[in-house]
């Protein structure tokens, strides 16, 4: 089969982008993720859901995000046009609201009255609160232990809307533990709960109905690029944890041939030290929460934890369709160190005035490079997926300065 | 395949119209040596099937006590390749007694599925029960158990409706698992009157003996589930002897105290006959 000609068809019945994906779930759950699926398929052909989406991206998100041209960054580094994608202006500061206005509209059309949700860094679970505020739905946000710690202003702020916080300290208190205790939840609330995911991953139809709602990203960046260069980019770039952002910036693009995907892992202290959340670089595929992709483990298949500065991309799996886009070559992942993160952090900031988050800035480190090789004719579009003013803490400490 | 220890065992207990008593305990917890002492134990106080804890660090279908029991015997760097020898171990005296290796898809898929039926096979192992594999991702496993006498156990719960018992029967093989509670292993008490019609649906559609396990605890629940089930499975209980032992010190309290617990249930599962 000839994988290329279909870059969009999938996944395909089974859940599957070529080898991975799937649904690895425990029995419990699969008459729940079979209804998920059958409803989405009838949600996506009904005009009423999307009208209902699509007015409260325009009105309470603030869609579409400008794409903006970084003129000063780009004329720091000397080569292609850099533009960037503005997701971190959206209503919370991140891409995370696209997603969970999604599937939270999904939960009351299938009657379920409480939403459960993982975070790390505190985004999705902050952008869930968000929405389940708005509509007035119980939310239980599972965090990590060491995640509640290191990310105080968005536990408060997701407490401020109404969520219940569970700090999880089985296994190592981080996301992948606030994974397996809120799969841990769902199944034991099967009746009244929606489990909404963050990122591109989980049991099919998770990692599709994740990506179709943050493309959203990419389609807005293919119209707005061509509207003011008059073509397509020569190649887009966004960060990977789980991979959302950057699926929802690359699936409309995918058809582009001439277009390059290049998403950014977190090598954190650098791959060779074992310490970072590189999945595609550093690790190898089995099988986890729901899905088949690449993931940091041992020999004997054990998950081994993620390191990264940045609590959103601390996490040992990456989307499926990433180990699919990976695999055929379709797309490029690069990886970027805790420094070279905060080196570009304070780049960005300093140049264009505006404050990344420490996910978009593992993708800044690395932009120079690639607008180098695209040369002064080329263009970029850069995800700028999240605000760094929930970084500032960490930044701080980081360089040493005493708040 | 059918497997002919698994069938024979229950069987033997069909013909004592009595349910079989499914014992679980994690390998490696507290350590090997001791899990082969609770293994005999087990079989010893009159457990009929003995399942083997796979340890895994992410188990997302198990409570508190099984995850921690997974987590001490990661913490003696207990492998897949140590659970197999550990069955070896107990297969080597013992002919009879079935021996289930239950935990999560991905050691076994590290190792290769055809690697692993083939040490399975050869360890004496009968079957297995792999949580995250439901019927729609366990085709290659059951390819790689077709040469051999191992049986694809699966779950099925309270939100197994009849439509898709057909799919969870369709290549089950052994016994079939029926989780009594929507949860995780330990937690809640599983209702009997309320799964009663469940378990009749399970049995009619699958054709297959159906063990009842999650949230079975004591002599009283297990004689209560064995009215009504094939066997009776128990789980955390027999486990938290393991962490009591773990954290006395006291390693050789772990088989004393689980070979007390096994007497208990399956005295418990005699006196009441299986309608």
């Amino acid at each position: 089969m000839d994988l290329r000609n279909t870059w969009d068809q999938w996944p395909d019945a089974n859940g599957r982008f070529g080898e991975f994906g799937g649904r690895y779930v425990a029995e419990t759950l699969m008459p729940l993720i079979l209804d998920l699926e059958a409803e989405y398929r009838k949600a996506k052909e009904d005009p009423a859901f999307k009208a209902e989406m699509d007015d409260l991206w325009t009105h309470y998100v603030g869609r579409p995000s400008p794409l903006y041209f970084a003129e000063r960054l780009t004329e720091h580094f000397g080569g292609a046009k850099i533009y960037f994608k503005r997701d971190e202006l959206n209503h919370t500061g991140a891409h995370k609201i696209n997603n969970c206005l999604g599937q939270v509209l999904l939960a009351k059309r299938m009657g379920k009255t409480r939403i459960i949700a993982e975070t790390g860094a505190g985004q999705h679970g902050v952008a869930t609160a968000t929405i389940c505020a708005r509509f007035g739905l119980e939310c239980v946000v599972f965090m990590g232990e060491t995640d509640v710690e290191r990310q105080k202003p968005n536990v408060f702020r997701m407490k401020l809307l109404g969520a219940k916080i569970v700090p999880v300290s089985s296994g190592t208190g981080t996301l992948k533990d606030a994974m397996n205790e809120a799969l841990r939840d769902w199944v034991t609330n099967v009746d009244d709960t929606f489990y909404c995911i963050g990122t591109a991953a989980g049991p099919h139809p998770y990692p599709e109905l994740v990506r179709d709602f943050q493309s959203v990203i990419g389609k807005e960046a293919r119209a707005q690029i061509q509207e003011r260069e008059g073509r397509l980019p020569d190649a887009v770039m966004a960060c990977i944890g789980g991979g959302s952002n950057a699926i929802g910036l690359f699936h409309p693009f995918l058809e582009d041939e001439s277009v390059r995907l290049i998403g950014v892992e977190a090598a954190g202290h650098g791959i060779e030290t074992g310490e970072h959340a590189a999945a595609l670089n550093g690790g190898l595929p089995g099988i986890l929460h729901g899905n088949k992709t690449y993931l940091l483990q041992t020999d004997d298949g054990q998950i081994v934890d993620a390191h990264s500065i940045s609590a959103g991309l601390d996490y040992p799996g990456i989307g499926p369709e990433h180990a699919f886009l990976r695999d055929t070559g379709r797309a490029e992942y690069l990886s970027c160190t805790d420094q070279e993160a905060l080196d570009a952090f304070q780049l960005c900031t300093r140049l264009e005035g505006i404050i990344p988050a420490l996910e978009p800035s593992h993708a800044l480190a690395r932009v120079g490079e690639v607008v180098k090789e695209l040369g002064p004719d080329g263009l970029l579009i850069l995800n700028m997926c999240g605000r760094g003013d929930k970084d500032v803490f960490s930044v701080a400490k980081a360089l040493g300065v005493d708040m | 395949m059918p497997t002919s220890r698994i069938t024979d065992t229950f069987a033997k207990a069909s013909g004592e119209s009595r349910a079989v008593l499914v014992s679980y305990l994690m390998a490696g917890d507290p350590d090997l040596e001791t899990s082969f002492a609770a293994m005999c134990a087990l079989r010893d106080n009159g457990a009929d099937i003995i399942e083997l804890g796979a340890p895994f660090t992410d188990p997302m279908a198990d409570g508190a006590s099984i995850q921690k029991a997974g987590l001490r015997a990661l913490a003696h760097k207990t492998t897949l390749a140590d659970t197999l020898a550990l069955a070896a171990r107990f297969r080597e005296d013992d002919k009879t007694t079935p021996v289930i290796i239950m935990g999560y898809a991905n050691p076994v898929f590290r190792m290769g599925f055809a690697k692993f039926a083939e040490a399975a096979h050869e360890a004496g192992v009968d079957g297995t029960i792999l949580v995250d594999l439901p019927p729609e991702e366990d085709g290659e496993l059951r390819d790689a158990y077709a040469p051999y006498d191992l049986s694809v156990i699966r779950l099925a719960t309270p939100t197994t409706h009849e439509a898709r018992m057909q799919k969870v029967a369709e290549g089950a093989s052994g016994f079939l698992y029926f989780v009594a509670v929507t949860g995780v292993t330990g937690a809640g008490s599983a209702d009997p009157q309320a799964i009663a019609g469940n378990i009749e649906m399970a049995k009619r559609v699958s054709g297959l003996p159906v063990c009842v396990g999650f949230g079975v605890k004591t002599g009283d629940q297990a004689a209560e589930m064995a009215k009504i089930a094939d066997g009776v499975v128990v789980g955390s209980a027999f486990v938290d002897h393991a962490e009591k032992a773990h954290e006395s010190g006291e390693f050789a309290d772990a088989p004393r105290g689980m070979g007390a617990l096994a007497k208990e249930l399956s005295e418990a599962i005699r006196t009441v006959a299986k309608q």
